[in-house]
């Protein structure tokens, strides 16, 4: 059977098993639309909350971004695992010991003010949106690539899917397909890790294959061989770092503080029985990360080789078929630009723009011609990052059921995260914007009635998101780090460990944070792009590491505001006392 | 019930040593009655969570900030399992430090809220451990 056929069956097979999901799943309150009852066991928390978090850019993107990148994109790896721990130790067992529906609701109830609350639910609602346009773009994507439909074609059938167990199912529905997507997302990602690293090294353990020796009999390990052929054709040594220290601190920060304040996660930890169990469920889900982010370095630096000795010296008329088929899709192009008909694959931009335009010709070897400038780079190959774990199982030879259980696991990993996200939205813009600030008197019924509806309008958007993209796939994503550091982060860590931060404090940090960081992101990725680099950069912190400074100058501003107002009222500070103690969680309460 | 019997050290179930009967009533998400939580020194448990949590935070910075960017340089001189160390902790080591960290503290956490009776056992386990046999 061809791959495509596979495809169509493997994500068909995982579609229904969703669905069926959702079926059984159908939750007839809020407590369980919110919180899944609050009965969930902590390995199967831990389960959901590793496919509710990683997302279409883990599963496709960040090999990419490792392989291009070598030791500097490591960060990225240290800081999105990195805010677990903060997850742990800091949020989840007093949010759990809170024992409500939503971040908000304990922003809200913290402060003791409806501002800070409908403050929380904007910062939550522009966080999610950003990052749930990337996982919808990231849908299409895949089918159009595995399935050869059309972009739009497949966000909308993403965004049925997902309307199937989000509005009927609820939290409950949700956390039981994300297992469900977690064991299909990691066999996907694993089976083809193991097969390019027995080809490399005979060792079918990846993680252990990155150091091993290679298999071709010359004696070298698979890092000196990616350090001599980085070196050789005059790229940054695989194995050494180059960015500057104080970018990779602050971008290690900015993801930690972000991971641990991004609301889809945190709420998840409100689904289990007990403080204790929040606590153990977060070490649960980490592991769960870890079994697919220690195999990513590995896939990474497999991939990186062979790509460079499949192409590069490589005669275009005799490269292996996976070329052409991904150029066919855009995510490859060759200029001959020495007229040679050898494609040489060098550092540096081949043409400018990055991105390849494509004419509907073909030139002298069949290779498809582009219409960009071309650089003074000796580079003639535009290679997307993407490609390095989707092409894997073309690369390493391996049969059609490989494609298209990778097909079936990246969009697992869109659809488990979507569907997080447009929870969140919906718990919060039905909970603490209708339930607790404008219409208090509703019934438990009709509040459920609305987080449906809510639901269906954050599908929607997000769909016509993913439709018209604002940037591409790991950007966004990145920028929602940033924000949930700087805006969310900081007041809920505050408010557990401190009894003195007020209401004002709280509120003035929540904006000053969310708004100078979305400023500065702004700033250097829309309105000055050109002077996007190290030099204009403030103190050389990135974009992407801004976060840090954004959370650090929330907890300035709200601890300076809060020394200079009234301190919070008893009872306020008797509720930080009582969650600061395990006994007596319960399950979530209603009030 | 005198104090006498007490001296004696004679267990006498007469109805005042076995104070769950008020426990029963209370609402399930609290085991604890009244009594028992205003024995419990809430004060001296938060210090020991907030000493677990420097400890543990402190490890994990070093972890993640040192051996991952800091000083991962210099660490490549040592090697681990094929890996320069400092590259080694970059690509796995710190995720692993990390995993540890949490259930380090799962456990501490739960051995020292059992020590100052604040822990978050079920119910019926405590009656268990509770009642003479």
């Amino acid at each position: 059977m061809s791959a495509q056929t596979l495809s169509f069956i493997f994500v068909g097979l995982s579609f229904a098993l969703y669905i069926g999901i959702a079926i059984w799943s159908r939750v007839g309150s809020t407590k369980e639309f919110y919180v899944a009852g609050g009965g969930v066991h902590p390995v199967v928390n831990g389960m959901a909350t590793a496919a509710d978090w990683m997302s279409a850019a883990s599963f496709l993107s960040v090999a990419g971004i490792l392989a291009f990148t070598g030791r500097d994109g490591a960060v990225y790896l240290v800081g999105w695992t990195g805010g677990y721990v903060l997850l742990a130790l800091l949020l989840a067992p007093y949010l759990r010991k809170f024992g409500r529906f939503t971040v908000p609701e304990f922003i809200g109830d913290r402060y003791y003010s409806k501002l800070a609350r409908v403050v929380a639910v904007v910062c939550l609602i522009f966080i999610s949106f950003t990052y749930i346009a990337g996982q919808m773009r990231g849908v299409g994507i895949v089918f159009s690539r595995f399935l050869e439909v059309e972009i739009e074609t497949g966000v909308v059938i993403g965004m049925a899917i997902v309307f199937c167990y989000a509005v009927l199912g609820g939290m409950k529905g949700i956390t039981y397909t994300q297992v469900a997507q977690y064991c299909v997302l990691i066999f996907a990602f694993m089976v083809p890790a193991i097969f390019m690293s027995i080809m490399w090294t005979d060792n079918p353990i990846p993680q252990l294959g990155l150091g091993d020796k290679l298999n071709d009999g010359s004696g070298l390990s698979v890092l000196q061989k990616l350090d001599q052929v980085t070196t050789d054709l005059g790229f940054n040594t695989y194995t050494v770092g180059t960015r500057s220290t104080i970018d990779s601190l602050a971008i290690a920060a900015a993801l930690m503080i972000g991971t641990a304040g991004l609301p889809h996660v945190i709420v998840r930890f409100f689904t289990v029985p007990k403080v204790s169990d929040a606590r153990k469920s977060a070490g649960y889900a980490l592991a769960f990360i870890c079994i697919m982010y220690t195999t990513i370095p590995a896939v990474a630096a497999f991939s990186r080789l062979n790509l460079t000795e499949s192409v590069n010296e490589v005669a275009y008329s005799e490269a292996p078929a996976w070329i052409e088929k991904w150029e066919n899709t855009g995510l490859i192009a060759w200029k001959d630009k020495n007229g040679d008909g050898i494609m040489q694959y060098r550092p540096g931009h081949a043409f400018s723009p990055t991105k390849p335009i494509f004419t509907e010709v073909r030139g002298t070897y069949g290779e498809r011609v582009i219409s960009n400038e071309l650089t003074d780079s000796a580079n003639e190959i535009y290679v997307d990052r993407d490609i390095m774990v989707m092409a894997n199982p073309e690369i390493a030879q391996l049969p059609n059921w490989v494609i298209a259980l990778v097909a079936a696991g990246a969009v697992a990993a869109a659809l488990s995260t979507a569907a997080g996200l447009l929870l969140v939205i919906s718990s919060s813009v039905a909970h603490d914007l209708m339930k607790r600030t404008f219409m208090p008197d509703i019934s438990d019924k009709k509040e459920l009635l609305y987080a449906r509806l809510a639901a269906v309008v954050a599908i929607l958007i997000a769909g016509w998101f993913g439709i018209n993209p604002p940037a591409f796939v790991a950007q966004v994503v990145a920028f929602a780090f940033g924000m949930a550091a700087a805006s969310l982060f900081p007041p809920i860590v505050m408010g557990i460990f401190s009894k003195r931060i007020n209401r004002s404090g709280a509120v003035a940090g929540m904006l000053v944070g969310l708004f100078s960081t979305l400023a500065y992101i702004i700033y250097f990725n829309f309105i000055a792009p050109e002077i996007n680099n190290p030099e204009h950069w403030f103190l050389g912190i990135s974009p992407t590491g801004i976060g840090t400074l954004g959370a650090a100058l929330n907890v300035a501003v709200a601890v300076v505001i809060s020394r200079f107002t009234a301190a919070p009222p008893q009872e306020v500070q008797n509720m930080v006392d009582d969650i600061r103690i395990p006994a007596g969680a319960g399950v979530a309460h209603e009030h | 019930m005198t104090r006498s019997a007490d001296s004696n050290g004679q267990p006498e179930n007469d109805g005042e040593i076995y104070h769950h009967d008020e426990a029963e009533n209370l609402p399930p998400h609290s085991h604890h009655d009244d009594e028992t939580l205003s024995e419990i020194d809430t004060d001296a448990y938060w210090r020991a969570n907030v000493k677990v949590l420097v400890v543990l935070l402190s490890t994990w910075a070093f972890v993640s900030f040192g051996c991952g960017v800091l000083f991962s340089d210099w660490l490549d001189q040592f090697s681990i399992g094929g890996f320069p160390l400092g590259f080694w902790f970059t690509q796995q080591g710190t995720m692993l430090c990390f995993v540890a960290i949490i259930f380090i503290y799962h456990f501490w956490m739960k051995k020292i809220e059992r020590a100052h009776g604040v822990d978050d056992d079920d119910v019926e386990q405590k009656i268990d451990t509770g009642a003479p046999s």
